[in-house]
């Protein structure tokens, strides 16, 4: 399997990157840890005539929690994110999440970046980044801009990135609280059948439900953030019956489709099945 | 055709050679450097039979263009032991019967060895997991995991007695 011929590029700041990028227009593709891209240009699925790696940008491997709120860089990859003291105390459901990412080489390689802008639906950090609503700093040639991760993603591999910006970072607030990334998957290093991620916080009397967010991976052709069965948590609290309401609520927003992972209705129960789980686990964890 | 030469640090020795940036890490080190321990098996970074230790990370590599390696510290299984001498990972997999046809092993020790670098007491589960970018089609997962366990105790046990030994001199 030998991908097309190319010319390689490997710029050492983020402006020389994007300057690059608007020289070289629609012949050139960002290579970030590389783990979706190279597969494809050895099908010769992606065949661009100029690659630009971002590997040896330094400023753009980064991980601050200021304020709250977290900032990640762009290639900061799996392996960087789980081995991070803070943040797996501060935002656990990222170690959480990372550690079911592809598997143990593959996460020395995959970047946040690259996850969340590749838009691809079997992505786990987009359905991620939307339960905890974090925003994506975008640089292009006119400065940089920011689009939070509920608005980002358009369809399959369609998102609100101009192909001549570069996404440089993602901040997303600490998260107190229960947390839970539900996945099932055929085998290690698959993508989702179906997989939730959820996140509750109990209120100061100790049983109401102050916080709730809910996102899906891999149900549709792009994450689906649960707005309604975060609300109906939230305002009626987790019990049983909440929680199948929630679920039926979920179940109606995706869409999943027939293939090799299964048929829909099979899809539907899947997700049915981790979504309860993923919120019970949140739950007994607040 | 445009062609850029690269050094690599491979086994501890430097090596240059002219290649094409769409070239494989795996093509290269097997095509151009005759370093052949590292296994082609799927070629679409599932199997792990690839995987080479780059500045300390396992890598794929047929999912690396040897371009992006450039300046790279690699160690294939090559650089862990010889024949005369076999690393402590070699010779528990021979004494736990780890491998059978013997395909997957390159990549397995050399991810095992990571693996033992980061976490020099892995539990069982650790190791399950630590090693599940490489597949065994022979199935011969059992034995693996045993090897990898007694080739932690060895080195423990070596570091303990070490330790023992610098604390009563």
């Amino acid at each position: 399997m030998i991908p097309g011929t190319f010319e390689y590029h490997q710029p050492d700041t983020v402006q020389a990157a994007l300057a690059l990028l608007n020289e070289l227009g629609d012949d050139a593709r960002v290579l970030a840890g590389g783990h979706s891209l190279i597969p494809m240009m050895k099908l010769r699925l992606a065949m661009p005539e100029h690659l630009i790696d971002l590997r040896l940008i330094n400023d753009l491997k980064f991980i601050r929690i200021e304020s709250e709120m977290v900032h990640v860089g762009a290639m900061t990859t799996q392996h960087e994110l789980i081995d991070h003291a803070e943040l797996a105390q501060r935002v656990p459901i990222i170690r959480e999440t990372s550690l079911q990412i592809g598997d143990p080489q593959i996460r020395y390689q995959g970047t946040i970046g690259g996850n969340v802008a590749n838009g691809d639906p079997g992505n786990d950090m987009p359905g991620l980044m939307q339960c905890l609503d974090a925003t994506f700093t975008l640089l292009g040639a006119d400065g940089e801009r920011e689009v939070p991760a509920r608005e980002f993603y358009e369809a399959a591999y369609f998102t609100a990135r101009d192909d001549m910006e570069i996404l440089t970072s993602i901040r997303f607030p600490v998260s107190s609280g229960g947390y839970a990334y539900e996945k099932q998957k055929r085998k290690i290093g698959d993508y989702a059948t179906a997989a939730a991620a959820v996140l509750l916080r109990k209120a100061d009397d100790g049983s109401s439900c102050a916080f709730a967010s809910i996102a899906m991976t891999n149900l549709a052709d792009t994450p689906i953030y649960c707005e309604d069965a975060s609300q109906l948590l939230q305002d009626q609290g987790v019990t049983d019956s909440s929680i199948e309401a929630a679920v039926d609520s979920c179940i109606a927003s995706i869409e999943p489709v027939d293939d090799n992972r299964g048929p829909v209705e099979f899809k539907k129960h899947a997700a049915a099945q981790i979504t309860r789980r993923a919120i019970k686990t949140a739950w007994s964890r607040t | 055709m445009t062609t850029t030469t690269i050094t690599l640090n491979v086994n501890g020795k430097s090596v240059e050679t002219t290649i094409e940036p769409r070239e494989l890490l795996i093509h290269v080190l097997r095509d151009r450097l005759d370093i052949t321990g590292p296994h082609i098996g799927c070629e679409t970074s599932h199997c792990g039979a690839c995987t080479v230790d780059i500045d300390g990370r396992s890598v794929k590599a047929c999912t690396l263009f040897a371009v992006q390696a450039q300046g790279s510290d690699i160690t294939t299984i090559e650089g862990l032991g010889d024949p005369d001498k076999l690393h402590v990972l070699q010779e528990q997999f021979k004494e736990h019967h780890g491998l059978q046809c013997g395909f997957c092993t390159p990549g397995m020790i050399t991810r095992a060895h990571r693996l033992l670098q980061e976490n020099p007491n892995p539990t069982e589960e650790d190791v399950r997991f630590g090693i599940a970018g490489n597949l065994c089609r022979c199935t011969g997962y059992q034995n693996i995991v045993k090897a990898v366990l007694a080739a932690a105790s060895e080195i423990n046990g070596a570091a303990d007695k070490e330790a023992t030994r610098e604390s009563a001199a």
